[in-house]
This record gives structure tokens, C-alpha cells and sequence, in this order.
């Protein structure tokens, strides 16, 4: 069991490889910018509103309407709980110890009083939540700049937050290390993945309605979130003075 | 009988100002209450009325912000080509564009909280940014910060940031598309046409 998901994952990887390799180089002309890959881009967006209208969604969609509030708050929590392991782990690798430390604080508090991360009794305390992720501790460590790419089911990404996303599952203790059962973890990735879905489902209409081209306002608000993101929610400002 | 009338010119006088005048972290703290203070009470917005929504939006949020100022930020270098009344067009069509499907924010509303951040400025200062934060049980809270500029008509909302994502830089690469392909008055006529078929929903929404 084990093999087959590493030799999984090690091909996934060698795709990427390619893909890096063959995509790696800088935008060349101003107009191709951030998205040099656009074509192909559009291609995977398109199939993944088809894959979400047909399956995805209506999956969230029922989940988000049987699932009570308080055990909705419970899933997010415990997957929050998880998170805080990969949170402390690259705030570490960015150089950020005391962020790191508030990190395992949080997670030693609400896996052990929080009930395996079900409350997030650590928030209460004041313990700060961060957001890390692999993507960002290259960003931090020098890769800034990134060209876009869209995934199916994995949705947005950049070649950089592409080979971040190889780096957080396998670090991550959900998809590996604590569970011996492969249909626990499958459990648990499946649950994840409808929760964050159905997390989302509110913004969708606003999207639909907002965007003139919905590939590009989807694409720009992932970049933006993004620098956001590594700077830690306060990125320096973009010079837009118009005069 | 004078006297009264002379205090109350001033009084209200003095109120205008103080309102102008206002802190800029005061004046988001002040509207965003009083905006779901509604939202509590109105099952209706909570129930998905759209055009309550926008009704409130338009009463007690639009007149603090500068669209003007928006539309420029989100149209970017070309809005010099633009003339004045293209811009002003643009203003307007963007403004509508934005109320209309942030409105639609309000009627997903389920309990968040707004939590107000730490807010410092220097005395001479006319550009700020107001940072808040959305809770909601079970979810990450979420980034929520306000660029204001100071003008002669008090404090004014020039950008809104949702979890690091420019609700008006966002449009950029869309507006440049739709000017390459058809100059200012090819974007003017997009945002227009938006603007109908989401005027067409309401509609139908309403008929329902």
C-alpha cells in the first residue's frame, strides 16, 4: 500500500519536473506576463467547471445542508488542528521561530484540551493562527515569481505553489504518517477536500456575477492571495499612482 | 426665537463637520455595525432578498466611498486616455457592477463577527489603510481591509481588500482585455452588458 502511493506520488512529481523544466523560464513578452501557459490553463478550467458543476458541487452542496453548524465548526477545527503541523514546520524553514513555536503551542493545546483539534481552544487562549505552506517558504526563500497554473481538482496553483502542494502532502500527517489505514486516510482526504469545497460555496455566485472573464478574476484573486499570503497579510504596496 | 435657530445652524453645522472629521477606523467600525445590525434583524436579506441588500448598501455604505477614484485604480494606465466623461461613465457602470454583487455578501450572512485591529496614523496623514477581520465558527477568519483617502468631503473607501485579494485591482487584466479589444468605450459597453444580465436576474429573482 505504501509503495503504490509513493510510486503515485514520485510520478506525479516527474510530471511536474517536466512541467517546471519546459515552463521554467521567464515570461518573455509583457502582454504574456504571469500566465505564459494561458491556453493550457484555460483548457484545465474549463474541465474542472465541468467536473465541479456535474460532481463536486453537488457533493459540498448536500454536505453543507445536512451538516450541522457546530460539527461543521468540528471538521474545521480538527483539519486546522492538522494544519498547524505544516504551519510550524515552514514558519520554521522561513526563519520565523517564534511564529513556529506559537504554532506547536497551539498544536499541543488543542490536540491534547481541544480534543484531538475538535475546538480550537487555543485561539481562545490568544495563541495566533497562521497560514503556511511549502509554496510560501519558497517564495520567502527567493522563488517570487511564478508562472500561473491550473489544476483539475487542485484547482489554481503556480508552478512554484505546484511543487509546494508535493512538499505539504507529503509532509502533511493526514495523507502519511498517523494512520496505517488506507480508507482512514482516504476518509479523511475525501472529507477535506468536500469541506473546503463547501467552505467556498457562498463566493460563487459572487464570482459568477462580479467577473467579465471568470477565468481571469479566478487566476488574479489566486495571485493576489497569494502575495498576500507570503507576506504574512501585509504585503508592501504595488506603486499604482496614476499621476 | 433667533437665538434658537442660530444654535441649531450650528449645531448641525458642527455635527457635518464632526462626522467629516471622523477617525477613519471610527467611520468603518461605525457603518459595518450599523449595516449588520440591519442584517440581524432583517430575515428577509438573510434569506437571500437581493435587492434589500442593495437598498442598504446604496443608503448607508456607497456615499462613503469615491468610485471615481475606484475606477481608476481598476482601469490603470489607460484611464488617462479615458475623457471626463468616459471616466464618469466608468465610475458609474463600475460602482453598479460592484454593489450589485457585494450586496449579495450580505445575504450569505451567518453569524460572523468583525473584529476591528490595532489602527495608528499620523496626525498629516491623508491615505490609510483600516484593517479588519471576519470570524465565523469552524472557518479561518478572513482578512478584511479598507484603503481611505482623506478629501475635502471627509474620509473616503478607495479600495476593499478580501483576504488579500483587491476587489478593484482584481479587474485589471479584465478591463485591459476588454480595452484592447474595443478601446474605453468597448469596456464602457462590457461592464454595461454585465450590469443588464445581472439586472435580469434580479428580475427574474423578484418574479419569483
Amino acid at each position: 500500500m505504501m509503495n503504490r502511493s509513493v510510486t503515485w506520488k514520485s510520478r506525479v512529481a516527474v510530471v511536474l519536473a517536466a512541467g517546471i523544466i519546459a515552463s521554467g523560464g521567464p515570461a518573455l513578452a509583457d502582454d504574456v506576463g504571469h500566465d505564459p501557459l494561458e491556453g493550457f490553463n484555460r483548457a484545465m478550467f474549463a474541465v474542472n467547471e465541468g467536473l465541479d458543476t456535474v460532481a463536486i458541487k453537488p457533493v459540498a452542496q448536500v454536505y453543507d445542508f445536512v451538516t450541522p453548524l457546530p460539527v461543521r465548526a468540528g471538521v474545521g477545527d480538527f483539519f486546522g488542528n492538522i494544519a498547524d503541523f505544516r504551519n510550524a514546520l515552514n514558519n520554521a524553514l522561513q526563519g520565523k521561530l517564534a511564529d513556529a513555536g506559537t504554532d506547536i503551542g497551539r498544536l499541543l493545546i488543542n490536540s491534547t484540551i481541544g480534543i484531538f483539534g475538535l475546538f480550537d481552544v487555543a485561539s481562545e487562549l490568544g495563541l495566533e493562527k497562521h497560514d503556511e505552506d511549502f509554496g510560501q517558504t519558497l517564495a520567502v526563500w527567493g522563488w517570487d515569481d511564478s508562472s500561473f497554473l491550473y489544476w483539475p481538482l487542485l484547482g489554481p496553483r503556480t508552478v512554484r505553489d505546484t511543487g509546494g502542494w508535493i512538499v505539504d502532502i507529503n509532509t502533511d500527517p493526514t495523507w502519511g504518517t498517523i494512520n496505517k489505514s488506507v480508507a482512514v486516510r482516504n476518509s479523511l482526504v475525501a472529507l477535506r477536500f468536500v469541506d473546503v469545497r463547501a467552505a467556498l460555496l457562498p463566493t460563487d455566485k459572487v464570482v459568477e456575477e462580479a467577473a467579465l472573464d471568470k477565468y481571469a478574476y479566478v487566476r488574479d484573486a489566486y495571485l493576489q492571495r497569494r502575495r498576500n499570503q507570503i507576506f504574512d497579510g501585509r504585503p508592501p504596496r504595488i506603486d499604482d499612482s496614476l499621476d | 426665537m433667533m437665538k434658537k435657530l442660530i444654535a441649531l445652524v450650528f449645531a448641525t453645522l458642527f455635527s457635518t463637520l464632526a462626522l467629516a472629521q471622523e477617525a477613519p477606523d471610527a467611520l468603518i467600525k461605525q457603518v459595518t455595525e450599523e449595516v449588520l445590525e440591519i442584517v440581524r434583524k432583517d430575515r428577509s436579506i438573510q434569506n437571500g432578498d437581493a435587492k434589500k441588500a442593495i437598498d442598504l448598501v446604496d443608503a448607508k455604505v456607497i456615499p462613503h466611498f469615491n468610485f471615481q477614484h475606484m475606477a481608476a485604480l481598476a482601469v490603470g494606465k489607460d484611464w488617462r486616455k479615458a475623457s471626463p466623461q468616459q471616466q464618469q461613465q466608468l465610475a458609474s457602470e463600475f460602482k453598479t457592477l460592484l454593489v450589485r454583487t457585494y450586496s449579495n455578501a450580505l445575504t450569505s450572512y451567518k453569524d460572523q463577527k468583525v473584529i476591528y485591529k490595532p489602527f495608528r496614523m499620523n496626525a498629516g496623514d491623508t491615505d490609510v489603510l483600516v484593517r479588519t477581520e471576519v470570524h465565523q465558527p469552524g472557518n479561518k477568519p478572513v482578512q478584511l481591509d479598507y484603503s481611505l483617502e482623506k478629501l475635502d468631503a471627509g474620509w473616503k473607501v478607495y479600495d476593499v481588500n478580501v483576504a488579500g485579494i483587491s476587489l478593484v485591482t482584481n479587474y485589471r487584466d479584465q478591463f485591459g482585455q476588454e480595452i484592447r479589444n474595443g478601446g474605453i468605450d468597448g469596456l464602457i459597453k462590457a461592464i454595461a452588458a454585465k450590469n443588464k444580465a445581472l439586472e435580469g436576474n434580479l428580475a427574474k429573482a423578484d418574479g419569483k
